[in-house]
Protein backbone atom coordinates (compact mmCIF):
# COMPACT_ATOMS: atom_id res chain seq x y z
CA UNK A 1 0.00 0.00 0.00
CA UNK A 2 2.86 2.31 0.72
CA UNK A 3 4.86 1.77 -2.46
CA UNK A 4 2.56 0.95 -5.36
CA UNK A 5 4.57 -1.07 -7.87
CA UNK A 6 3.65 -3.09 -10.95
CA UNK A 7 2.78 -6.07 -8.75
CA UNK A 8 0.17 -4.17 -6.81
CA UNK A 9 -2.26 -4.26 -9.73
CA UNK A 10 -2.67 -7.97 -9.15
CA UNK A 11 -1.75 -8.13 -5.50
CA UNK A 12 -4.02 -5.35 -4.31
CA UNK A 13 -7.37 -7.09 -4.94
CA UNK A 14 -6.08 -10.33 -3.43
CA UNK A 15 -4.83 -8.40 -0.45
CA UNK A 16 -8.16 -6.65 -0.12
CA UNK A 17 -9.98 -9.98 -0.02
CA UNK A 18 -7.41 -11.21 2.46
CA UNK A 19 -8.11 -8.25 4.69
CA UNK A 20 -11.87 -8.72 4.46
CA UNK A 21 -11.48 -12.38 5.32
CA UNK A 22 -9.21 -11.55 8.25
CA UNK A 23 -11.68 -8.95 9.45
CA UNK A 24 -14.62 -11.38 9.40
CA UNK A 25 -12.50 -14.08 11.00
CA UNK A 26 -11.43 -11.79 13.84
CA UNK A 27 -14.97 -10.55 14.46
CA UNK A 28 -16.17 -14.15 14.54
CA UNK A 29 -13.36 -15.02 16.95
CA UNK A 30 -14.34 -12.14 19.25
CA UNK A 31 -17.99 -13.18 19.27
CA UNK A 32 -16.88 -16.78 19.80
CA UNK A 33 -14.90 -15.63 22.84
CA UNK A 34 -18.00 -14.03 24.30
CA UNK A 35 -20.09 -17.15 23.74
CA UNK A 36 -17.33 -19.28 25.22
CA UNK A 37 -17.15 -16.93 28.20
CA UNK A 38 -20.84 -17.49 28.86
CA UNK A 39 -20.91 -21.24 28.21
CA UNK A 40 -17.59 -22.33 29.72
CA UNK A 41 -17.26 -19.90 32.58
CA UNK A 42 -14.89 -22.10 34.58
CA UNK A 43 -12.53 -22.75 31.69
CA UNK A 44 -12.39 -19.13 30.57
CA UNK A 45 -11.82 -18.00 34.13
CA UNK A 46 -8.88 -20.41 34.46
CA UNK A 47 -7.37 -19.11 31.23
CA UNK A 48 -7.84 -15.53 32.32
CA UNK A 49 -6.14 -16.04 35.64
CA UNK A 50 -3.19 -17.82 34.00
CA UNK A 51 -2.56 -14.69 31.93
CA UNK A 52 -3.16 -12.43 34.90
CA UNK A 53 -0.69 -14.50 36.95
CA UNK A 54 1.91 -13.88 34.29
CA UNK A 55 1.29 -10.14 34.28
CA UNK A 56 1.00 -9.55 38.01
CA UNK A 57 4.75 -9.11 38.57
CA UNK A 58 4.77 -6.44 35.83
CA UNK A 59 1.73 -4.72 37.34
CA UNK A 60 3.30 -4.90 40.77
CA UNK A 61 6.49 -3.34 39.44
CA UNK A 62 4.52 -0.44 37.95
CA UNK A 63 2.18 -0.05 40.92
CA UNK A 64 4.96 0.26 43.47
CA UNK A 65 6.53 3.53 42.28
CA UNK A 66 3.03 4.96 41.76
CA UNK A 67 2.17 4.04 45.34
CA UNK A 68 5.45 5.56 46.54
CA UNK A 69 4.67 8.86 44.83
CA UNK A 70 1.17 8.81 46.34
CA UNK A 71 2.63 8.15 49.78
CA UNK A 72 5.08 11.02 49.35
CA UNK A 73 2.29 13.40 48.38
CA UNK A 74 0.24 12.21 51.35
CA UNK A 75 3.23 12.68 53.66
CA UNK A 76 3.75 16.25 52.52
CA UNK A 77 0.09 16.88 53.24
CA UNK A 78 0.51 15.36 56.70
CA UNK A 79 3.45 17.60 57.53
CA UNK A 80 1.41 20.65 56.55
CA UNK A 81 -1.47 19.61 58.78
CA UNK A 82 0.54 18.15 61.63
CA UNK A 83 -0.64 20.68 64.23
CA UNK A 84 -4.33 20.33 63.58
CA UNK A 85 -3.92 16.57 63.27
CA UNK A 86 -2.17 16.42 66.62
CA UNK A 87 -4.95 18.30 68.36
CA UNK A 88 -7.55 16.09 66.74
CA UNK A 89 -5.71 12.93 67.78
CA UNK A 90 -5.39 14.10 71.38
CA UNK A 91 -9.10 14.68 71.49
CA UNK A 92 -9.80 11.35 69.86
CA UNK A 93 -7.41 9.58 72.22
CA UNK A 94 -9.28 10.95 75.19
CA UNK A 95 -12.54 9.75 73.74
CA UNK A 96 -11.11 6.33 72.89
CA UNK A 97 -9.79 5.86 76.42
CA UNK A 98 -13.31 6.29 77.68
CA UNK A 99 -14.47 3.76 75.10
CA UNK A 100 -11.73 1.40 76.18
CA UNK A 101 -13.07 1.43 79.71
CA UNK A 102 -16.54 0.71 78.37
CA UNK A 103 -15.21 -2.07 76.14
CA UNK A 104 -13.32 -3.73 79.01
CA UNK A 105 -16.42 -3.72 81.13
CA UNK A 106 -18.54 -5.12 78.28
CA UNK A 107 -15.94 -7.75 77.49
CA UNK A 108 -15.92 -9.14 80.99
CA UNK A 109 -19.69 -8.99 81.12
CA UNK A 110 -19.88 -10.69 77.72
CA UNK A 111 -17.51 -13.44 78.84
CA UNK A 112 -19.51 -14.25 81.93
CA UNK A 113 -22.80 -14.20 79.99
CA UNK A 114 -21.34 -16.53 77.37
CA UNK A 115 -20.27 -18.91 80.06
CA UNK A 116 -23.79 -18.95 81.46
CA UNK A 117 -25.29 -19.54 77.98
CA UNK A 118 -22.66 -22.05 76.75
CA UNK A 119 -22.40 -19.88 73.60
CA UNK A 120 -20.54 -21.35 70.62
CA UNK A 121 -17.91 -18.83 69.61
CA UNK A 122 -17.60 -17.58 66.02
CA UNK A 123 -15.43 -19.56 63.66
CA UNK A 124 -11.80 -18.43 63.81
CA UNK A 125 -10.79 -15.82 61.26
CA UNK A 126 -7.42 -15.71 59.53
CA UNK A 127 -6.27 -13.44 56.76
CA UNK A 128 -3.62 -12.69 54.17
CA UNK A 129 -2.60 -9.20 53.06
CA UNK A 130 -2.14 -8.31 49.43
CA UNK A 131 -1.22 -5.30 47.37
CA UNK A 132 -3.75 -3.80 44.96
CA UNK A 133 -2.07 -3.73 41.55
CA UNK A 134 -4.88 -3.43 39.03
CA UNK A 135 -8.13 -1.55 38.64
CA UNK A 136 -10.77 -2.45 36.11
CA UNK A 137 -10.84 0.42 33.68
CA UNK A 138 -14.09 1.57 32.20
CA UNK A 139 -17.50 2.50 33.36
CA UNK A 140 -19.17 -0.86 33.87
CA UNK A 141 -16.87 -2.80 36.15
CA UNK A 142 -15.70 -2.34 39.70
CA UNK A 143 -12.99 -4.91 40.38
CA UNK A 144 -9.36 -4.88 41.48
CA UNK A 145 -6.47 -7.28 41.06
CA UNK A 146 -4.48 -8.20 44.16
CA UNK A 147 -1.12 -9.93 44.56
CA UNK A 148 -2.27 -12.98 46.51
CA UNK A 149 -3.65 -16.18 45.09
CA UNK A 150 -4.15 -19.86 45.64
CA UNK A 151 -0.64 -20.37 46.97
CA UNK A 152 -1.39 -17.87 49.74
CA UNK A 153 -4.63 -19.61 50.66
CA UNK A 154 -6.99 -17.24 48.89
CA UNK A 155 -10.21 -18.87 47.69
CA UNK A 156 -13.29 -17.75 45.85
CA UNK A 157 -15.93 -16.03 47.94
CA UNK A 158 -13.63 -14.74 50.67
CA UNK A 159 -14.14 -11.23 51.98
CA UNK A 160 -11.63 -8.47 51.23
CA UNK A 161 -11.31 -5.68 53.78
CA UNK A 162 -9.20 -2.61 54.46
CA UNK A 163 -8.63 -0.97 57.82
CA UNK A 164 -11.81 1.02 57.22
CA UNK A 165 -14.17 -1.82 56.44
CA UNK A 166 -15.42 -4.25 53.83
CA UNK A 167 -14.18 -3.68 50.28
CA UNK A 168 -15.53 -6.65 48.37
CA UNK A 169 -15.33 -10.33 47.68
CA UNK A 170 -12.88 -12.58 45.81
CA UNK A 171 -14.38 -13.77 42.52
CA UNK A 172 -11.46 -15.17 40.53
CA UNK A 173 -8.36 -16.84 41.88
CA UNK A 174 -5.09 -17.55 40.12
CA UNK A 175 -1.86 -19.00 41.41
CA UNK A 176 -0.48 -15.71 42.71
CA UNK A 177 -3.22 -13.21 41.87
CA UNK A 178 -6.89 -12.81 42.57
CA UNK A 179 -9.69 -10.56 41.39
CA UNK A 180 -11.85 -8.82 43.98
CA UNK A 181 -15.36 -7.70 43.10
CA UNK A 182 -15.92 -4.38 44.87
CA UNK A 183 -19.09 -3.51 46.79
CA UNK A 184 -20.02 -0.95 44.15
CA UNK A 185 -20.00 -3.41 41.22
CA UNK A 186 -23.37 -4.22 39.74
CA UNK A 187 -22.82 -7.92 40.48
CA UNK A 188 -22.11 -7.37 44.17
CA UNK A 189 -24.76 -8.38 46.71
CA UNK A 190 -23.89 -8.42 50.39
CA UNK A 191 -26.20 -9.40 53.26
CA UNK A 192 -26.04 -6.55 55.76
CA UNK A 193 -27.74 -5.37 58.91
CA UNK A 194 -28.34 -1.83 60.16
CA UNK A 195 -26.35 -1.56 63.34
CA UNK A 196 -28.81 0.13 65.67
CA UNK A 197 -32.21 -0.97 64.34
CA UNK A 198 -30.97 -4.51 63.45
CA UNK A 199 -33.01 -4.36 60.23
CA UNK A 200 -31.64 -6.77 57.67
CA UNK A 201 -31.12 -5.96 54.02
CA UNK A 202 -29.07 -6.87 50.98
CA UNK A 203 -26.66 -4.21 49.80
CA UNK A 204 -26.48 -4.25 46.01
CA UNK A 205 -23.99 -2.32 43.89
CA UNK A 206 -25.09 -0.55 40.73
CA UNK A 207 -21.72 0.79 39.50
CA UNK A 208 -22.35 4.11 41.22
CA UNK A 209 -20.33 5.30 44.20
CA UNK A 210 -23.10 4.41 46.63
CA UNK A 211 -24.66 0.92 46.64
CA UNK A 212 -28.34 0.66 47.49
CA UNK A 213 -30.16 -1.42 50.08
CA UNK A 214 -32.66 -4.00 48.81
CA UNK A 215 -35.23 -6.04 50.71
CA UNK A 216 -35.39 -3.71 53.70
CA UNK A 217 -38.44 -4.54 55.83
CA UNK A 218 -41.28 -2.15 55.05
CA UNK A 219 -41.35 -1.08 58.69
CA UNK A 220 -37.70 -0.07 58.65
CA UNK A 221 -36.95 3.63 59.09
CA UNK A 222 -33.26 3.92 58.23
CA UNK A 223 -31.71 7.14 59.43
CA UNK A 224 -28.95 9.00 57.64
CA UNK A 225 -25.65 8.35 59.35
CA UNK A 226 -26.65 4.93 60.73
CA UNK A 227 -23.87 2.36 60.45
CA UNK A 228 -24.27 -0.68 58.23
CA UNK A 229 -22.34 -3.88 58.99
CA UNK A 230 -22.26 -7.36 57.45
CA UNK A 231 -24.89 -9.66 58.87
CA UNK A 232 -23.01 -12.90 58.27
CA UNK A 233 -26.03 -14.46 56.60
CA UNK A 234 -25.10 -16.90 53.89
CA UNK A 235 -21.90 -17.70 55.73
CA UNK A 236 -19.64 -15.95 53.26
CA UNK A 237 -18.65 -12.92 55.31
CA UNK A 238 -17.98 -12.89 59.02
CA UNK A 239 -20.71 -10.91 60.81
CA UNK A 240 -20.02 -7.40 62.04
CA UNK A 241 -17.53 -6.13 59.45
CA UNK A 242 -18.18 -2.39 59.03
CA UNK A 243 -19.55 -1.66 55.56
CA UNK A 244 -20.61 1.98 55.52
CA UNK A 245 -23.16 4.51 56.69
CA UNK A 246 -26.61 5.34 55.35
CA UNK A 247 -26.07 8.29 53.04
CA UNK A 248 -29.54 8.76 51.57
CA UNK A 249 -32.85 7.44 52.78
CA UNK A 250 -35.56 8.36 50.33
CA UNK A 251 -38.89 6.69 49.78
CA UNK A 252 -37.69 4.81 46.76
CA UNK A 253 -34.10 3.96 47.55
CA UNK A 254 -31.79 3.81 50.52
CA UNK A 255 -28.12 4.26 49.69
CA UNK A 256 -24.99 3.43 51.62
CA UNK A 257 -21.72 5.33 51.55
CA UNK A 258 -19.00 2.67 51.97
CA UNK A 259 -16.25 3.33 54.51
CA UNK A 260 -13.59 2.16 52.06
CA UNK A 261 -12.08 4.66 49.66
CA UNK A 262 -11.90 2.38 46.62
CA UNK A 263 -9.68 4.72 44.63
CA UNK A 264 -7.04 5.08 47.29
CA UNK A 265 -6.73 1.62 48.79
CA UNK A 266 -3.27 0.15 48.33
CA UNK A 267 -3.58 -3.04 50.33
CA UNK A 268 -6.40 -5.45 51.02
CA UNK A 269 -6.73 -8.14 53.65
CA UNK A 270 -8.41 -11.28 52.38
CA UNK A 271 -10.31 -12.88 55.23
CA UNK A 272 -10.57 -16.62 55.48
CA UNK A 273 -13.66 -17.24 57.48
CA UNK A 274 -14.14 -20.68 58.99
CA UNK A 275 -17.59 -21.29 57.53
CA UNK A 276 -17.11 -19.64 54.15
CA UNK A 277 -14.91 -22.31 52.62
CA UNK A 278 -17.25 -25.20 53.30
CA UNK A 279 -20.39 -23.35 52.28
CA UNK A 280 -18.80 -22.16 49.07
CA UNK A 281 -18.29 -25.69 47.81
CA UNK A 282 -21.87 -26.83 48.19
CA UNK A 283 -23.75 -23.61 47.55
CA UNK A 284 -23.35 -20.84 45.02
CA UNK A 285 -22.71 -17.31 46.27
CA UNK A 286 -25.58 -16.11 48.46
CA UNK A 287 -27.00 -13.48 46.19
CA UNK A 288 -28.57 -14.08 42.80
CA UNK A 289 -25.83 -13.19 40.40
CA UNK A 290 -26.54 -12.95 36.74
CA UNK A 291 -23.95 -12.90 34.00
CA UNK A 292 -20.30 -12.40 34.79
CA UNK A 293 -18.94 -14.23 37.78
CA UNK B 1 20.85 -4.27 -1.19
CA UNK B 2 21.20 -7.14 1.20
CA UNK B 3 20.78 -6.43 4.89
CA UNK B 4 22.93 -7.96 7.59
CA UNK B 5 21.15 -9.97 10.33
CA UNK B 6 21.79 -7.16 12.81
CA UNK B 7 20.23 -4.59 10.51
CA UNK B 8 17.22 -6.83 10.02
CA UNK B 9 16.90 -7.26 13.78
CA UNK B 10 17.12 -3.51 14.21
CA UNK B 11 14.32 -2.97 11.72
CA UNK B 12 12.17 -5.69 13.27
CA UNK B 13 12.55 -4.17 16.74
CA UNK B 14 11.73 -0.72 15.44
CA UNK B 15 8.73 -1.98 13.54
CA UNK B 16 7.34 -3.79 16.56
CA UNK B 17 7.42 -0.57 18.60
CA UNK B 18 3.80 0.50 17.93
CA UNK B 19 2.41 -2.84 19.09
CA UNK B 20 4.75 -3.07 22.08
CA UNK B 21 3.90 0.47 23.16
CA UNK B 22 0.17 -0.21 22.83
CA UNK B 23 0.45 -3.45 24.85
CA UNK B 24 2.37 -1.53 27.49
CA UNK B 25 -0.37 1.10 27.61
CA UNK B 26 -2.92 -1.71 28.05
CA UNK B 27 -0.98 -2.85 31.13
CA UNK B 28 -0.49 0.68 32.46
CA UNK B 29 -4.18 1.49 32.05
CA UNK B 30 -5.15 -0.95 34.81
CA UNK B 31 -2.60 0.27 37.38
CA UNK B 32 -4.35 2.13 40.20
CA UNK B 33 -3.12 5.72 40.42
CA UNK B 34 -4.91 6.71 43.59
CA UNK B 35 -6.82 9.71 42.31
CA UNK B 36 -10.53 10.13 43.09
CA UNK B 37 -12.69 8.13 40.69
CA UNK B 38 -9.59 7.36 38.63
CA UNK B 39 -10.56 3.73 38.13
CA UNK B 40 -13.78 4.51 36.30
CA UNK B 41 -12.79 7.79 34.66
CA UNK B 42 -9.31 6.90 33.44
CA UNK B 43 -9.04 7.84 29.75
CA UNK B 44 -9.11 4.97 27.30
CA UNK B 45 -5.41 5.14 26.34
CA UNK B 46 -5.54 1.80 24.52
CA UNK B 47 -8.16 3.17 22.14
CA UNK B 48 -6.04 6.27 21.57
CA UNK B 49 -2.94 4.21 20.79
CA UNK B 50 -4.74 1.79 18.47
CA UNK B 51 -6.35 4.72 16.67
CA UNK B 52 -3.09 6.64 16.37
CA UNK B 53 -1.04 3.77 14.97
CA UNK B 54 -3.77 2.58 12.63
CA UNK B 55 -4.03 6.08 11.19
CA UNK B 56 -0.31 6.77 10.95
CA UNK B 57 1.29 3.35 10.44
CA UNK B 58 -1.40 0.87 9.35
CA UNK B 59 1.39 -1.36 8.02
CA UNK B 60 2.65 -1.83 11.60
CA UNK B 61 -0.72 -2.13 13.34
CA UNK B 62 -2.48 -5.12 11.78
CA UNK B 63 -5.98 -6.31 12.55
CA UNK B 64 -4.77 -9.43 14.34
CA UNK B 65 -2.41 -7.46 16.59
CA UNK B 66 -5.32 -5.18 17.43
CA UNK B 67 -7.24 -8.33 18.33
CA UNK B 68 -4.45 -9.50 20.66
CA UNK B 69 -4.23 -6.07 22.28
CA UNK B 70 -7.98 -6.21 22.92
CA UNK B 71 -7.69 -9.66 24.47
CA UNK B 72 -4.99 -8.54 26.89
CA UNK B 73 -7.05 -5.50 27.78
CA UNK B 74 -10.09 -7.70 28.53
CA UNK B 75 -8.14 -10.21 30.58
CA UNK B 76 -6.42 -7.59 32.73
CA UNK B 77 -9.42 -5.34 33.28
CA UNK B 78 -11.87 -8.18 33.87
CA UNK B 79 -14.17 -7.13 31.03
CA UNK B 80 -16.18 -9.99 29.49
CA UNK B 81 -13.77 -11.74 27.13
CA UNK B 82 -14.08 -10.65 23.49
CA UNK B 83 -15.56 -7.20 24.03
CA UNK B 84 -12.44 -5.15 23.41
CA UNK B 85 -11.15 -7.32 20.53
CA UNK B 86 -14.49 -6.83 18.78
CA UNK B 87 -14.58 -3.07 19.30
CA UNK B 88 -10.93 -2.43 18.49
CA UNK B 89 -11.05 -4.55 15.33
CA UNK B 90 -14.14 -2.59 14.24
CA UNK B 91 -12.34 0.71 14.89
CA UNK B 92 -9.32 -0.57 12.99
CA UNK B 93 -11.46 -1.58 10.02
CA UNK B 94 -13.30 1.73 9.91
CA UNK B 95 -10.02 3.65 9.88
CA UNK B 96 -8.51 1.40 7.18
CA UNK B 97 -11.61 1.81 5.03
CA UNK B 98 -11.36 5.61 5.32
CA UNK B 99 -7.65 5.67 4.81
CA UNK B 100 -7.77 8.20 1.99
CA UNK B 101 -9.09 10.84 4.38
CA UNK B 102 -6.22 10.34 6.77
CA UNK B 103 -3.38 10.31 4.26
CA UNK B 104 -1.45 13.48 4.95
CA UNK B 105 -4.33 14.93 6.94
CA UNK B 106 -3.74 17.78 9.36
CA UNK B 107 -3.74 17.02 13.06
CA UNK B 108 -7.09 18.77 13.55
CA UNK B 109 -8.76 16.46 11.05
CA UNK B 110 -7.37 13.36 12.75
CA UNK B 111 -8.46 14.59 16.17
CA UNK B 112 -11.90 15.40 14.82
CA UNK B 113 -12.13 11.87 13.39
CA UNK B 114 -11.08 10.48 16.76
CA UNK B 115 -13.78 12.50 18.50
CA UNK B 116 -16.30 10.82 16.19
CA UNK B 117 -14.94 7.29 16.47
CA UNK B 118 -14.33 7.26 20.24
CA UNK B 119 -18.01 7.78 21.23
CA UNK B 120 -19.08 5.17 18.70
CA UNK B 121 -16.48 2.73 20.06
CA UNK B 122 -17.56 3.30 23.65
CA UNK B 123 -21.22 2.98 22.73
CA UNK B 124 -20.50 -0.36 21.05
CA UNK B 125 -18.42 -1.48 24.05
CA UNK B 126 -21.22 -0.66 26.47
CA UNK B 127 -23.85 -2.31 24.28
CA UNK B 128 -21.83 -5.46 23.71
CA UNK B 129 -20.93 -5.73 27.40
CA UNK B 130 -24.58 -5.30 28.26
CA UNK B 131 -25.73 -7.97 25.81
CA UNK B 132 -22.87 -10.38 26.50
CA UNK B 133 -22.67 -10.13 30.26
CA UNK B 134 -25.53 -8.09 31.64
CA UNK B 135 -23.33 -5.31 32.92
CA UNK B 136 -24.85 -1.86 32.55
CA UNK B 137 -22.67 1.24 32.55
CA UNK B 138 -23.26 4.42 34.48
CA UNK B 139 -24.06 6.77 31.59
CA UNK B 140 -22.75 9.96 33.15
CA UNK B 141 -19.46 8.23 33.98
CA UNK B 142 -19.32 6.88 30.44
CA UNK B 143 -19.80 10.38 29.00
CA UNK B 144 -17.22 11.98 31.29
CA UNK B 145 -14.67 9.27 30.51
CA UNK B 146 -15.25 9.90 26.83
CA UNK B 147 -14.62 13.63 27.21
CA UNK B 148 -11.38 12.90 29.11
CA UNK B 149 -10.31 10.38 26.46
CA UNK B 150 -10.86 12.83 23.61
CA UNK B 151 -9.19 15.57 25.65
CA UNK B 152 -6.12 13.43 26.26
CA UNK B 153 -5.73 12.54 22.58
CA UNK B 154 -3.52 15.50 21.57
CA UNK B 155 -1.07 14.95 24.43
CA UNK B 156 -0.74 11.21 23.93
CA UNK B 157 -0.65 11.60 20.13
CA UNK B 158 2.19 14.08 20.56
CA UNK B 159 4.16 11.56 22.64
CA UNK B 160 3.47 8.75 20.19
CA UNK B 161 4.47 11.10 17.38
CA UNK B 162 7.80 11.73 19.08
CA UNK B 163 8.34 7.99 19.37
CA UNK B 164 7.35 7.55 15.75
CA UNK B 165 9.80 10.17 14.52
CA UNK B 166 12.59 8.85 16.74
CA UNK B 167 12.29 5.17 15.85
CA UNK B 168 10.25 4.81 12.69
CA UNK B 169 11.41 7.69 10.50
CA UNK B 170 13.50 5.38 8.34
CA UNK B 171 11.56 2.13 8.45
Amino acid sequence: MKRPGPVSRFAAPIRLYGQRFAFLGLIAAAVGMMVLGKAETQLVERMRMVVVDAFVPVLDAIARPVATVNDLVARVGEVVHVHAENARLREENERLLKWQAVARKLESENRSLREILRFTPDAPVSFVSARVVGHAGGSFLRTVLVTAGERDGVAKGQAAVTGDGLAGRVTEVGERAARVLLLTDINSHVPVVLETSRDRAVMAGDNSERPKLLFLPSTARPEIGERVVTSGHGGVFPPGIPVGIIAAAGDTSVRVQPFVDFDRMQHLRIIEYGLGGTLQVSAPPPAPRRGRR
Amino acid sequence: MKLSPLQRLDIAVRQSMPVVVTLLLAVISVVPIGLPASSSLAPDIVLIAVFYWTVHRPDLMRAWTVFVIGMLSDVLSGTPLGVHPLVLVLVHTVIISQHKIFRGAAFGVVWWAFSLIAPAAHAVTATVAFVAADVAPDLSVLALRLVLTIGLYPALAWLLGRAQRALLAAV
